[in-house]
């Protein structure tokens, strides 16, 4: 994929614009929030079905939000690091993530995870439980229970979650220098652009970086508002309901 | 075909100890909110479980602390309609029905048995959020059927609908459950719903299940003070003997005549409102009227004994009559009532 966009980059002769932190950044941010819309929704579930230990999980779940991210890097670290037993695993297979895009996506995946997470616990809370109740006296399984009655109940609260995740995956800083470092078309994406381009004095470059984030933010959040508005359910039961009476 | 329940659960300070049995009836559970009826369900339903105890359905053993039983809600093939109907709002009411049926090759032909036998022609690709408050109960309860159920439990069925509604519903509803050949547990805190739709009731007091007895038992002789307070009587006195076909209300400071012989067990007397008389009192018992209420179709006078002790638990006396008898009462006046003896509940 990164020759694709290198060839195309090459064929429009797109130098002059730069664009290599905008892909990795989009790059980083669609994997991780791949991983942490599903880790994150199978977490809540579990921590809103266990008894005990719930408060527990739920501090371990949400730390990654109230750490200094770059603590956050300094323990993937100490787990992807050559020292550990992972990391040394890792990079004798080739697989290391220190220095690489999918470490960024590991770093991105863990300081977003908290807010997938608790975003879903909300909606899964809040949702009215008799929902679920009814549906297993009728002998409906627990897995389609949470794809078919749980998923479209909590919907608004997953998108918006979703979302929140999409752009903190998009904003990490902190944990990906530590982890991925800030190698040019290779880990450095539009924040830390944004950093190096300040550091080295390049204005008129953050500006376009800054500009670049404010209209992705801003589209995700309309995304967001778009995804989760009442009116969106009630258009398009519409044309279902038109499409099944054809 | 029978449902047999005997549990105990604690939570808190609250314990639940419910027994009783049905055998392919409408049996009514008859108590005040909080006093465990939908917990009791819950636990038949298996979404709460048990502390102690046993649960069978038509020999197929539920649950069974001593055997180590607890079968999963999925398995255990109880229809369950909830307060709140519980309809999944993502889904049409085709869909919702369609839900419950296990096997997909009669997936349609059950949905539209049920759609036409709860008359829901029409509104089988609408969403639950358009139903009025009784469709949706259609629709749940042909959700639940269609699910093909060993037993129906029913929460509270018309809390949620306008009064208005209510009757309507419940004609429906009781023609239903009329066709429905099996055992149907029906909750609520309302006397004349469970004496409408009920053949026999079990009373809850507290988390405790009394003996199941016959619908028309409670109201005409209901055996035991909360009973008899959840069957609507709303004067009470503790009583001692005072000779044959005697009491005296201890509360009201007075005698009475009664038709039952009172017996040791009896601690109470109850006598419903309506049944007490004003005009030509001989002997009776003289009270202060403190208020008179003017309700829709009748007069309530509320009294106060003269010769009531200070510790009464029962102070006071309710009295319903019709309007015009009660015309020249005010609050203040000092009246003498009696109840003619066969009109006095002799209870435990």
């Amino acid at each position: 994929m990164d020759r694709l966009f290198e060839r195309l980059h090459d064929m429009f002769n797109l130098d002059y614009l730069d664009l290599w932190p905008l892909y990795i950044s989009l790059k980083v941010a669609v994997v991780a929030t791949l991983f942490t819309f599903f880790i994150g929704l199978f977490a809540a579930r579990k921590v809103v079905k266990m008894k005990r230990l719930s408060p527990v999980f739920d501090g371990i779940f949400t730390l990654p939000m109230v750490l200094p991210p770059t603590v956050v890097g300094f323990f993937l670290l100490l787990i992807f690091g050559k020292n550990s037993t992972i990391g040394s695993f890792l990079s004798r297979i080739d697989l290391s993530p220190v220095f690489t895009w999918y470490g960024a996506v590991i770093a991105a995946s863990v300081v977003s995870f908290p807010l997938m997470y608790r975003t879903a616990r909300g909606a899964m809370e809040q949702m009215d439980q008799n929902l679920v109740y009814a549906a297993r006296t009728l002998g409906i399984g627990e897995t389609k229970i949470f794809w078919r009655i749980i998923m479209p109940s909590c919907w608004p609260g997953i998108a918006s979650g979703t979302v929140l995740t999409f752009a903190r995956a998009m904003g990490e800083f902190g944990a990906t220098t530590m982890i991925a470092g800030n190698i040019p078309k290779q880990t450095q994406t539009l924040a830390l652009a944004v950093y190096s381009a300040m550091q080295g004095g390049n204005r008129q470059k953050v500006y376009y970086w800054v500009v670049t984030i404010l209209l992705i933010s801003f589209a995700a959040l309309f995304f967001m508002n778009h995804l989760t508005s009442p009116k969106r359910t009630q258009k398009r039961r519409e044309r279902r309901e038109r499409r099944s009476r054809a | 075909m029978s449902l047999y329940v005997d549990i105990e659960k604690t939570l808190g300070k609250f314990t639940l100890r419910v027994q009783f049995q049905g055998e392919d009836e409408i049996l009514g559970i008859l108590g005040a909110s909080g006093c465990g009826k939908s917990m009791t369900l819950k636990c038949i339903a298996g979404i709460v479980r048990p502390d102690r105890g046993e649960i069978r359905l038509d020999g197929r053993t539920l649950f069974s602390s001593a055997d180590k039983v607890n079968l999963p809600p999925q398995k255990r093939r109880v229809g369950y309609l909830f307060q709140n109907y519980a309809l999944f709002p993502n889904m049409t009411v085709k869909e919702n029905i369609a839900a419950g049926v296990a096997d997909k090759s009669r997936r349609k032909e059950m949905v539209a048995a049920q759609v036409k036998s709860l008359y829901l022609d029409g509104l089988e690709n609408k969403y639950p959020s358009q139903l009025s408050g009784g469709q949706q109960q259609r629709v749940a309860l042909a959700r639940i059927l269609a699910s093909s159920p060993e037993i129906l439990m029913l929460d509270e069925p018309f809390s949620a609908l306008d009064s208005y509604l209510r009757w309507q519903v419940e004609q429906e509803l009781s023609e239903t459950l009329k066709r429905y050949p099996k055992t149907t547990l029906f909750v609520s805190h309302s006397r004349e719903e469970i004496y409408r739709i009920c053949h026999s009731v079990c009373v809850m007091d507290a988390g405790k299940s009394q003996p199941k007895i016959p619908v028309k038992a409670l109201f005409e002789a209901p055996s035991t003070l909360s009973a008899s307070i959840l069957s609507g009587c709303k004067n009470y006195s503790r009583i001692e003997p005072a000779g044959d076909h005697r009491v005296r209300a201890i509360d009201w400071g007075a005698e009475i005549s009664c038709a039952a012989a009172p017996e040791a067990h009896h601690r109470y007397l109850g006598i419903r409102a309506h049944y007490f008389i004003t005009e030509n009192v001989e002997d009776g018992i003289p009270c202060d009227i403190t208020k008179i209420v003017d309700d829709v179709f009748e007069t309530i006078v509320v009294l106060r004994p003269i010769h009531t002790p200070a510790d009464a638990q029962f102070p006071r006396i309710i009295v319903e009559l019709p309007k015009e008898r009660a015309a020249g009462f005010a609050a203040g006046d000092r009246i003498e009532i009696t109840a003619s003896p066969a009109n006095v509940m002799l209870l435990e």
